[in-house]
């Protein structure tokens, strides 16, 4: 366990020293702000409070900042240390890789932990400062919060296996973008794409909602937008798969930090220094 | 035995990278394992240290086999350049390193002192020189009470004063009952301060050996530089048939067994000779004999 937080402590210094810390909160605080004051406007039409109406869009935000943060953050996190030659000596000591992995990820989990907080706690407060109905939202956005978080977990993990994998920086760096594109912004306009030329057949029926529980990101924005009041300011794919139940999304959600922790682990196991 | 090594075999496809490689090495000894770029050192250590496995025979540390809990739990190692995340401070790295080993953090400080980087401390690793990053990584080597410790080109980096510093460290360890194992490319810079070599050729093992051994084995001849009096170089070269190397100057090459007669046919010349050099062979020389395989 000392190990474990050894090494966390460590990658949390690294994380405050290479400004990291300080990126991610920006992003996040930029852009919740950005969208609270485009978000605004069609309160009054929707009859929901302020607040919920704000989650609806910091869900539509997470699922690309958050998997972007945690991907930036861990590409580096074994392909790094490959190139520096800092791993072949940390691998004499008396630690388990799996110890060495789980520091770093509390020690990310904690960085995007504190940037989410940022985000959305200026979000609320913009809410709140203009609607004094706003705290009814609070639900939703703590759920959102812990969501979050989950959310990164897995693309943290996601980021280290591609780490251990590539053993390049350079070569992690452009595995982790392009999977970015693929998971969070091709994968749904495939899946719209197969809708429209299945037109209504089995694929709609049976596949899709499926396929949209299987991608982290995707299960991630129905489960927010489903259990919120606010699933009528969501548009696009999630406004299709209404039909999909909650609980699914809520397992796929929770499966995923664990299976992708678990693939890097395997991962970095057969990584040779 | 602190490390044994016994028919330890590498391949990488087709290529033999260690063949059969056994030795030994106990507490309180020092080793130097030497040989080219390329002879297999590294790739030895690695397999000692458990970062790669042997395709055969066994390597035993302090009892346990390499990459085990009580095998790096004894084992410090020190890598070639050794590299550290240039973030964090030297204190900062040291205490990490610390923690890992299961030791308190506040030991950081006087293991820095003893390195002789006390004053850099608080400093980013980034900003460090080769030799201080080296440094650093003798400072992480130290930790806890090491039973073993493997040392890839320690030195490389160093100036002549912390070369010296370096290896009166190594002493105090050895003497405190560490086992050593180091690698380098020049014989020169182990000689006094090992008690044994190993010479790698090509993966195979060449030499495992005490210098003076290897020295009295390679029986490399002995080269005695006469000067004569001005102008009897001419002379004093006919007379003892060998070759002149400038106006004073005579060169001849002699095996150790034929010294003493020749020192008696250069001081029957009397006057004629000012004075003589006797040169040994050279610890390059006894190296490259070995490493060539036993040739000259």
């Amino acid at each position: 366990m000392n190990r474990i937080l050894a090494s966390a402590r460590t990658e949390f210094i690294i994380a405050l020293r290479n400004r990291w810390i300080t990126i991610a909160v920006i992003m996040m605080v930029l852009f919740s702000l950005v969208l609270s004051a485009a978000g605004s406007a069609p309160t009054g039409a929707l009859g929901a409070d302020k607040l919920s109406v704000t989650v609806a869009s910091l869900t539509s935000l997470a699922v690309y900042l958050v998997p972007l943060v945690a991907l930036l953050m861990s590409f580096d996190a074994i392909a790094g240390e490959i190139e520096r030659g800092t791993l072949s000596l940390v691998l004499t000591y008396p630690v388990s890789r799996g110890a060495l992995i789980l520091g770093k990820f509390i020690a990310h989990l904690a960085v995007l932990a504190i940037a989410v907080t940022a985000g959305y706690g200026v979000a609320a407060i913009a809410a709140m400062v203009t609607d004094i109905n706003a705290m009814q939202g609070m639900p939703a956005l703590l759920r959102l919060f812990w969501t979050s978080i989950l959310l990164g977990a897995t693309f943290l993990g996601i980021g280290y296996g591609i780490s251990a994998f590539a053993r390049r920086p350079g070569a992690a760096a452009g595995l982790v973008i392009g999977l970015w594109l693929v998971l969070i912004v091709l994968y749904d306009l495939g899946l719209l794409a197969a809708i429209v030329a299945d037109d209504g057949g089995t694929f709609t029926t049976h596949y899709f909602p499926w396929l949209l529980l299987g991608n982290p990101a995707d299960a991630f924005r129905i489960y927010n937008l489903a259990v919120s009041d606010a699933t009528a300011a969501a548009a696009g794919l999630t406004g299709a798969a209404n039909s999909i139940s909650p609980v699914y999304a809520l397992i796929s959600i929770l499966v995923w930090p664990i299976a992708a922790t678990t693939l890097a682990w395997l991962t970095f196991r057969r990584v040779t220094p | 035995m602190c490390l044994t090594l016994s028919q330890v075999t590498k391949r990488y496809e087709d290529n033999t990278v260690l063949d059969a490689i056994s030795f030994d090495v106990k507490a309180g000894e020092r080793v130097a394992l030497l040989g080219h770029n390329g002879a297999g050192k590294s790739t030895l250590m690695k397999i000692i240290l458990g970062l790669i496995p042997a395709d055969q025979g066994s390597v035993s540390i302090l009892g346990a086999s390499p990459g085990s809990q009580i095998a790096r739990t004894g084992t410090a190692y020190l890598p070639e350049n050794a590299a550290f995340h240039p973030a964090l401070t030297g204190q900062e790295q040291l205490c990490h390193y610390l923690r890992l080993r299961g030791e308190n953090p506040r030991k950081a400080m006087p293991l820095l002192e003893r390195v002789g980087l006390g004053a850099a401390a608080k400093r980013r690793i980034g900003t460090y020189s080769k030799g201080m990053r080296q440094r650093v990584g003798l400072a992480q080597a130290l930790i806890g009470t090491p039973k073993l410790l493997v040392l890839d080109e320690p030195t490389s980096g160093l100036d002549p004063v912390s070369r010296r510093e370096f290896y009166s460290i190594l002493d105090d360890l050895a003497a405190q009952g560490a086992a050593i194992l180091l690698s380098s490319h020049a014989l020169t810079e182990v000689e006094a301060r090992t008690d044994r070599i190993v010479i790698l050729s090509a993966g195979i093992m060449v030499a495992n050996d005490t210098l003076t051994h290897l020295r009295r084995r390679a029986s490399l001849p002995i080269r005695l530089q006469v000067s004569a009096q001005n102008g009897k170089a001419d002379e004093v070269a006919r007379k003892l048939s060998g070759g002149r190397r400038n106006g004073v100057m005579v060169d001849l090459v002699c095996r150790s067994d034929e010294k003493l007669a020749r020192l008696g046919d250069i001081s029957a010349l009397g006057s004629l000779v000012d004075d003589v050099e006797v040169i040994p062979p050279s610890l390059e020389d006894i190296y490259s004999y070995f490493s060539k395989g036993g040739q000259a």
